[in-house]
């Protein structure tokens, strides 16, 4: 701080308050709704106090599905959904790390092309090029399965990216020790290069994860089966039930449980998390 | 390109390392791309029997079509609004925290969060306060004397998904200008102080201008993010109505190819975000490389 005026820092927790208020207010009702029985919602205003349908509505809904709109139960979404996340994050990882390697810490004939044709993916989601991509994976037979759910989502330019400008900062030093100590290429890369990442790798996990679990489109086109349902992808099925009858508190429950993992994960890992977008987006 | 001063000398073991990331962007991001490039040129007749190649007739269909030119409009109006109130707020925020001395790092946390709220959820949150019959916004709205229904209004659809959109991102938005903010030198602001320049006057002529290329990264990033990665937003809400009034191109696109089934209109739309997207990648790297600074 420059200088000392009360007045001032008053007025920034003032803002700050007022900011973390409507930031957090539509969660709070969301928290709201899904204590309170359904015919609640038929009256005029929603209810700001929590009722004592708490648990009951929760355990329904992940354990039988709210059975009166016809809904499969959560639960097993949600698995769905962690399998999914944690194979993208992990998989991208995975494949983004290798390339890294093999294009900072080798010379090789077309080198620059694979680069470039990696860089080209780099802000291209999937919507843009939904159709196509969705009729590549129904022809590989991959609709209804975690491999259609996730491998066409694995190419990651961002975290290759990332990866490389680590690599790059890494001190010549240590590699030149070790190819005098007689370390071959994957010795090197698991010894020295994997160790000094665990820190970007985590950092790059938690932001895949919650990429991964955040998925929308691509999840509601390649499943039909209600086996294979993420739970993000259906709190949509459910919401349109509830516009004909008030259903409500299911669908916020629903909702708070759909965003209750990733949110945990930015609150237990933060310092990781601004971490791993900070760098992403450098 | 960069590289290191020494290197390993195998020639085959490089191609193994890329052909994972290799096959994958070829299979579901070159192929398909392709796919619908060449598409794009074709017009198939209504029971898939024929296909004719028509050259340009998809695009010049697409820029005569009103709904094709409305939808590109409201992607106008709503990534602008979207990139102003999340980096206005955002930028609030983060001017706030990083005054004070006590208590910054839990606000952080508790202005955090929403990043990881998936669009199609932030919208249903929206959906439920703004919901006309028992919706708490539109409750005090009708105090106010306004009517709201996002049903049946197009400015209150509007409204409803930039609200959701610009709420999601505002997470974002504020851990880059708070980053931005504390890699200001406070020597600078103390030099600025100490000449008498109040808490006001140092914010717009020595922090804006310094905080300049997080700002313009942000703007790339914002309009991006409020062209893409909305489409849960709409489609979980409004479903691009009243009216097309909502129906952003990324979810034209979709409603087109898989409701419209009209593979070759969709086609071209998929080619021309496919452009869009590259030239701001572009300008992204071009020009946030070389810093708007002064």
């Amino acid at each position: 701080m420059v200088e000392n005026k009360p007045w001032l820092t008053a007025l920034a927790h003032l803002v700050l308050i007022l900011g973390v208020i409507v930031v957090a207010f539509p969660v709070y009702v969301a928290l709201i709704a899904s204590t309170r029985a359904p015919d609640e919602f038929m009256s005029g205003l929603i209810p700001l106090v929590p009722g004592p349908h708490a648990l009951g509505t929760y355990w329904e809904l992940l354990t039988t599905g709210a059975s009166t709109s016809g809904a499969p139960p959560l639960g097993p979404m949600m698995l769905n959904s962690l399998v999914m996340a944690l194979i993208i994050a992990t998989g991208k990882i995975a494949i983004s790390i290798l390339s890294a390697f093999a294009i900072v810490y080798f010379r090789f004939p077309f080198r620059q092309f694979f680069f470039w044709m990696i860089f080209v993916t780099l802000m291209l989601p999937v919507e843009v090029r939904i159709l196509p991509t969705f009729k590549v994976v129904a022809d590989l037979g991959m609709l209804n399965s975690y491999l259609g759910l996730t491998v066409p989502l694995l190419a990651s330019a961002t975290a290759t990216f990332l990866f490389r400008q680590f690599f790059l900062t890494v001190p010549d030093e240590l590699l030149e020790a070790a190819r005098v100590d007689g370390a071959g290429p994957m010795k090197f890369f698991r010894d020295i290069l994997l160790p000094l990442s665990q820190t970007n790798i985590a950092a790059l996990f938690v932001i895949l994860f919650i990429y991964g679990w955040n998925q929308y489109l691509w999840p509601m086109l390649v499943t039909t089966e209600t086996g294979y349902y993420t739970i993000v992808m259906a709190i949509k099925r459910m919401a349109e039930v509830a516009d004909g009858l008030p259903y409500w508190n299911y669908v916020m429950a629903a909702a708070v449980l759909s965003m209750l993992p990733p949110v945990l994960v930015i609150i237990v890992m933060q310092k990781l998390f601004v971490k791993g977008l900070v760098e992403t987006e450098k | 390109m960069q590289t290191k001063r020494t290197i390993f000398p195998n020639k085959v073991l490089p191609y193994f390392l890329l052909a994972p990331q290799l096959v994958i962007t070829g299979i579901f991001f070159f192929w398909p791309a392709g796919q619908a490039i060449w598409q794009s040129f074709l017009r198939e007749d209504a029971f898939g029997f024929k296909t004719t190649f028509v050259w340009l007739a998809n695009y010049t269909a697409l820029f005569e079509d009103p709904n094709y030119l409305n939808s590109l409009q409201v992607t106008l109006v709503f990534s602008v609004c979207v990139a102003a109130l999340s980096l206005g707020l955002a930028l609030l925020l983060a001017v706030c925290v990083d005054r004070l001395i006590k208590g910054a790092s839990g606000y952080t946390t508790l202005l955090l969060w929403p990043y990881a709220v998936a669009p199609a959820i932030a919208g249903v949150l929206w959906w439920f306060l703004f919901n006309p019959t028992i919706g708490i916004l539109p409750f005090i709205m009708e105090r106010l004397g306004y009517n709201w229904d996002h049903a049946l209004n197009s400015t209150d659809a509007m409204i409803l998904v930039v609200v959701a959109a610009s709420w999601k991102q505002i997470s974002y938005n504020f851990i880059f200008f708070l980053a931005g903010l504390q890699s200001i030198p406070l020597s600078l602001r103390e030099a600025a102080a100490i000449d008498g320049a109040g808490p006001f006057k140092r914010f717009f002529t020595i922090t804006l201008p310094l905080l300049s290329p997080t700002s313009f990264f942000l703007m790339v990033v914002n309009v991006v993010y409020a062209m893409f990665d909305t489409f849960g937003i709409i489609h979980a809400t409004t479903e691009g109505g009243p009216a097309q009034s909502t129906n952003i191109l990324v979810y034209k696109v979709y409603a087109d190819g898989f409701i419209g089934l009209n593979l070759g209109s969709s086609a071209a739309q998929s080619v021309i975000l496919m452009g869009i997207v590259i030239l701001l990648t572009f300008v992204q790297f071009r020009y946030v490389e070389r810093r708007v600074a002064y």
